[in-house]
């Protein structure tokens, strides 16, 4: 496990709190739990703070635990055991580098490799420029399009280091970048075309109505109750030898 | 090789219509209703019959799990939550499920809920699958609209269906820290018993189930058990997602037989091995989890629970991660010994201590930085961290390690040589 801390109070914000729009939200998240349960929805409310202010803060924790009747150090638990939490401010894009094993073995090395040249030696630092910061983070869970890199809400797989500082460039740059795979792939398929799934028959709907449910047939019937069994005396094994017989 | 008509998931690459329409022209959603007439017995009674074993890692008959739950409801209410937290790394099939097919997943959920007589199931997916996350909502909310689900729906079951998401926990997967996260705290594993049928979600009975379990349930109930029996071998039947990825040409998901031969898989859907089978190295045949299989097995090994076993590997959650002859195997172990230390929850001290311990012993192996008799010290203590924690980290921990000293101990000895040659000199 790691260690994870609140930032330090110098740079904590005075004050958190919701737009209003994710106010709203909030409320409605919350309503999606049973009534008295919801403290279930503090990962969300987090989330979503997060997602407006970019990390989450001393009074954000505060703000949540209020929200759902929580103890502050039940808040503060999740924030700090959940990894996804930045606790410190990062850049405007926050790029996160798999580099766990299936990654690693596709290349991961050039992808972290280009995030030094262009972020910042040090992960988890914010650029010079303000707009960016990277960090290693593990399987992301996109370990047939490796490696890959997420930004935001977004995978960018199958890329490589100079796709990497690409990337980066051009999201300098104010580019549109594409989302997914960067090579020829749509999606999860083996590069250069699927190979399966190509029976036409399978998506022009005449599947429908083709299966019709069978209820299951009784384990016994009464037929096979008639069969004559074996005796419960039957043994199994051999019958002893009388003392003396052959061996 | 498996025909496509036999295929559940034909829709794994989204190259068609992801929403509602596009589910029902693939025939999902057709006739659900005939499948609820069945009754929650006979729903389960052909969950056994088809012999369908989970497919989130550990195997266990699902079809006996749906009857582990109370035949009526008391008091407490029944849950049903599906566990999309796909973490291991080198599995990524639940991803392209709820991105690419999620009605499968959502006609899961109301048969799944029915037989196990819940009325409100959770899908608890990854906090890094926000996209993933937004289409399962967008399936969600169409079914929602057409009635499928949802209070008065017509399929006369009042069903709600929830997404909820994590934030970044590995050991969330387990079901019971799956349980702690959803209900707004640490992810930390409870003990067992009392299982989660029994008290689960907020204290109630509650059946935790794969997406893929929960995904191929009404296609198996549509087509009957023993067309999915008669698919793989006795005891590890029907069709599995495999996710092919590491050093082979074509990376790739591809829905497949159980049990088919692993060679047969890489070179068939995956291009084969980058330099050809005989540039194989090892093979981690399961996800990180599971002990790697050097080359000689890997020839003719065949991919289903059982046959794996014999192996002492594991099929888990099938993610074949391929090595050919120019990886580093020790380096490639040691990153997933970091990566159980990173994701250790803390609660058992052989796992929140046995990790560090291990990953900083491997770091020393990759170098050669160590003596020859610490590869025993080494195998011990993984010994002594397998078994003796609350949940299945600890052995997750352990298992890949011990796979490397079975099959590789020549190669950590010879770094370790190498190693103490340059030293002396």
């Amino acid at each position: 496990m790691s260690l994870r801390r609140l930032a330090p109070p110098e740079i904590q914000p005075a004050s958190f709190a919701f737009s209003a729009e994710n106010a709203l939200w909030a409320q409605a998240t919350i309503a999606k739990y049973p009534q008295g349960r919801q403290a279930s929805a503090v990962i969300s409310l987090l989330w979503r703070g997060q997602e407006q202010e970019g990390w989450v803060s001393h009074p954000m924790v505060e703000s949540v635990a209020k929200m759902l009747s929580m103890p502050f150090i039940r808040v503060l638990e999740v924030a700090t055991f959940y990894t996804m939490f930045n606790l410190e401010p990062v850049g405007t894009y926050l790029v996160q580098v798999c580099t766990t094993t299936p990654c690693w073995l596709r290349g991961s090395d050039a992808v972290v490799a280009a995030c030094k040249k262009h972020i910042h030696p040090h992960e988890k630092t914010v650029s010079a420029d303000g707009k960016f910061s990277w960090m290693e983070v593990e399987c992301l869970g996109a370990c047939v399009n490796a490696p890959m890199l997420q930004i935001d809400k977004d995978f960018y797989e199958d890329i490589d280091g100079p796709g990497t500082e690409q990337l980066i460039a051009d999201l300098r740059a104010g580019k549109a970048i594409k989302p997914g795979p960067q090579n020829s792939r749509t999606s999860s398929e083996p590069e250069g075309g699927a190979t399966s799934l190509s029976d036409p028959s399978l998506f022009d709907g005449s599947i429908i109505g083709k299966y019709k449910v069978q209820p299951p047939q009784p384990a016994l019937t009464d037929a096979e109750a008639k069969k004559p069994t074996q005796a419960a005396s039957d043994r199994e094994a051999p019958k002893q030898k009388p003392p003396g017989a052959a061996t | 090789m498996l025909a496509d008509k036999d295929r559940i998931f034909t829709n794994l690459y989204g190259f068609q219509d992801v929403g509602l329409e596009g589910a029902k022209k693939r025939g999902q959603w057709d006739n659900t209703k005939a499948i609820l007439e069945l009754g929650p017995e006979g729903i389960v009674d052909i969950m056994k019959k088809s012999g369908l074993r989970g497919r989130g890692g550990a195997g266990f008959p699902t079809g006996l799990k749906w009857s582990f739950m109370p035949k009526e409801i008391k008091e407490r209410p029944h849950y049903l939550v599906v566990n999309a937290d796909e973490s291991e790394p080198g599995t990524c099939k639940d991803r392209d499920i709820m991105r690419n097919d999620p009605h499968t997943l959502v006609e899961g959920c109301l048969v799944a809920s029915f037989a196990m007589r819940a009325h409100a199931c959770y899908i608890y997916v990854r906090g890094e699958f926000i996209r993933e996350r937004e289409a399962l909502q967008r399936a969600v909310d169409e079914a929602y609209a057409a009635k499928l689900i949802g209070k008065n729906n017509i399929h006369g079951w009042d069903f709600d269906l929830y997404v909820h998401h994590g934030a970044g926990a590995y050991i969330c997967g387990e079901e019971t820290a799956l349980l702690e996260s959803l209900e707004g705290k640490k992810g930390q594993p409870r003990l067992k018993p009392p299982f989660p049928a029994n008290v689960g979600l907020y204290g109630c009975p509650t059946t935790v189930n794969n997406v893929e379990s929960i995904a191929v349930a009404p296609t198996i109930i549509r087509r009957g058990a023993d067309w999915f029996a008669g698919i793989g071998r006795p005891n590890n039947t029907g069709t599995k997602v495999f996710c092919i990825s590491g050093h082979v040409n074509k990376p790739c998901n591809v829905e497949e037989e159980m049990g088919i031969p692993l060679r047969e898989l890489i070179d068939k859907h995956c291009g084969g091995v980058r330099g050809g089978w005989d540039n194989l190295l090892a093979v981690i045949p399961g996800g990180a989890s599971v002990p790697l299989l050097p080359k000689s097995i890997c020839d003719d090994v065949l991919m289903d629970f059982d046959s794996l076993k014999a192996v002492q590997s594991g099929l888990g959650t099938a993610a074949v991660i391929v090595m050919d002859k120019s990886t580093d195997v020790i380096k490639a172990i040691q990153r997933l010994a970091y990566f159980y230390k990173h994701e250790s929850c803390g609660q058992c001290t052989p796992c929140r201590e046995g990790t560090g311990w291990m990953w900083r012993v491997m770091t020393r192996m990759v170098k050669g930085d160590a003596k020859v008799s610490e590869i025993d010290l080494l195998q011990e203590v993984s010994k002594e961290i397998e078994g003796h924690t609350i949940c299945a980290l600890g052995d997750a921990a352990a298992w890949p390690i011990q796979g490397l000293i079975r099959h590789f101990r020549p190669e950590i000895e010879k770094r370790i040589a190498e190693f103490a040659k340059v030293a002396a000199q």
